[in-house]
């Protein structure tokens, strides 16, 4: 009986600094300054589907291209010896836990127009190659802060795929790439699902990589979002119907990649 | 195939430290350029210690990272004790609110509290400050404090805490000497999750802070945003050192505790 009446400060909790502010988030897209109904700013977000365009393109080619960066890494990193294993892991991750503001930085002195690439290519007699400020350097940028949540989810899959049956397939007459594509990618299937999420919702949210790697003239979602609320242009109602549209999207994304996911216990999140 | 495997992990492992050795390569650079190395120098160093803004904001971001790991660790265990003592649906339902944290965009839950905060703080005479950013910090803490804790109960056996009160224990008694030691490995990576979390938010932090209370990411953001300055590289540098370290560390405790459950 008492035990469940432990939880009650949390849930009192959640309800006042999670379940309030989302619904705040949802009145103050539907209300205009006074708090009458209206869907202006709903629809004012459709003024900005450019954005959106460009925000869940750059994401979905930033995913994609951390999918196929780690997946070999995930399987290199399971049919390694135990020992090697938890250390190697550590070796890729570390890289993670360095802030992601420092490591978005570390791109800039590289990409700049005078920075270390341009200037190692000059050695040849080749640039100044426009790299930072372009499309290119966020999906690099977004690519390198997010390819950690994609190889962790794909390696904790695939490091429990019992490697006999491999071998099984191989004796059954499988060459190595249909025991790729026949065995370990269906297994490795609720990895790459969850993998996928973990990176596209950061991408398509962020507003600092866009900044620092894309310049001015690539805005994201986040970007229109956060420039509403501590921008110039202060308008609390449209930042909160624009975050409204871009939880339905990630929403939608997470519906769809839990289609492919049959066993929910399995799901890693973190 | 070995080979080309290990090519491969070169590769990418090249593509992970490259910008982090150039960060620190040019912390040790006497000019501020970036692409020319000049000459050897620990001024930047020396100049870090001696920005009082540096300073202030680490002194604040560890005050809030500990604050904010210690009531989120009480808080979620407590959670989850109760959670699990739930019916099926009540629990469904707590367990889903607690996972929208992790499942939202940090935007929109930086922006989401933003507001709850802007409306009271009108209303109730407060400013943006330590307050609202210890608020923010736990409510996304918390949820992994629960996630990481409630497993833990499912591989306890149910019976333990009756037979330790059928030996006498009270309740509480039973509770500390039976239950709390089993579920403790959740607790502390509860507590571990929630501090690195705090310690490396930017995103919500951003939203939620005042400028009496600006954290470590904070002001590295807007030293970004400035012009350039080698003594954010000196920073990284000393991060990545201390991250290294505390890596190594839990590295070396965990294989002694393999070993010695080995033997």
């Amino acid at each position: 009986m008492n035990k469940k009446l432990i939880s009650s400060p949390y849930i009192v909790w959640t309800i006042v600094f999670i379940v309030v502010p989302l619904a705040m988030v949802a009145y103050f897209a539907f209300t205009d300054g006074d708090g009458n109904f209206t869907l202006d700013y709903i629809s004012e977000v459709a003024q900005y589907s450019n954005i959106f365009v460009r925000s869940i393109w750059l994401a979905a080619i930033a995913t994609v291209i951390c999918l196929v960066i780690s997946y070999p890494v995930a399987f290199i990193l399971s049919t390694m010896k135990k020992r090697h294993q938890s250390t190697m892991l550590m070796i890729v991750m570390l890289p993670m836990w360095m802030n992601f503001l420092l490591r978005t930085y570390a791109w800039m002195t590289l990409l700049g127009n005078n920075g270390i690439i341009n200037s190692f290519l000059h050695l040849f007699g080749l640039g100044p190659y426009k790299m930072l400020n372009t499309q290119g350097a966020v999906v690099l940028g977004m690519v390198y802060n997010y390819i950690p949540y994609m190889i962790l989810p794909l390696y904790s899959v695939m490091v429990k795929i019992d490697k006999r049956l491999l071998e099984a397939a191989q004796d059954l007459g499988c060459n190595s790439k249909k025991v790729l594509l026949k065995v370990v990618l269906p297994l490795s299937l609720p990895g790459v699902t969850s993998g996928i999420t973990m990176v596209f919702v950061p991408a398509i949210s962020t507003f600092i990589i866009s900044r620092m790697l894309g310049g001015g003239g690539n805005l994201l979602i986040g970007d229109l979002i956060e420039m509403q609320f501590l921008g110039n242009s202060y308008n609390p109602n449209l930042g909160a119907g624009i975050s409204l549209v871009l939880m339905v999207i990630v929403l939608l994304i997470m519906t769809i990649m839990n289609q492919f996911d049959s066993d929910d216990q399995d799901r890693v999140l973190i | 195939m070995k080979k080309v495997s290990k090519i491969y992990m070169a590769l990418v492992l090249m593509f992970l430290y490259v910008p982090i050795f150039v960060l620190i390569v040019y912390s040790f650079n006497t000019t501020k350029s970036r692409t020319v190395f000049s000459g050897f120098t620990f001024d930047w160093y020396v100049r870090l210690f001696q920005n009082e803004l540096i300073l202030t904001s680490l002194r604040n971001t560890l005050i809030i990272s500990v604050c904010a790991a210690v009531i989120s660790t009480i808080l979620g265990t407590a959670a989850a004790i109760g959670i699990n003592n739930m019916k099926k649906i009540p629990k469904m339902i707590v367990m889903n609110i607690n996972n929208i944290p992790i499942i939202n965009p940090e935007i929109v839950t930086g922006v989401s509290l933003m507001l709850l905060f802007v409306f009271f703080s009108a209303r109730m005479k407060f400013s943006f400050g330590f307050a609202t950013l210890l608020i923010a910090h736990i409510t996304f803490d918390v949820p992994y404090v629960v996630l990481n804790v409630m497993p833990k109960f499912r591989q306890m056996n149910p019976n333990l805490y009756e037979a330790a009160q059928d030996l006498g224990c009270n309740s509480v008694q039973a509770f500390f000497k039976v239950v709390l030691p089993e579920i403790m490995p959740g607790i502390v990576s509860g507590f571990l999750m929630s501090f690195t979390f705090s310690l490396d938010d930017f995103i919500i932090s951003y939203f939620t802070s005042g400028p009496t209370s600006q954290t470590l990411p904070i002001t590295i953001y807007s030293m970004t945003r400035r012009k350039v300055s080698p003594e954010i590289n000196a920073l990284s540098t000393i991060i990545f050192v201390v991250v290294v370290a505390v890596l190594i560390v839990k590295n070396i405790v965990e294989n002694r505790s393999i070993k010695e459950e080995a033997k």
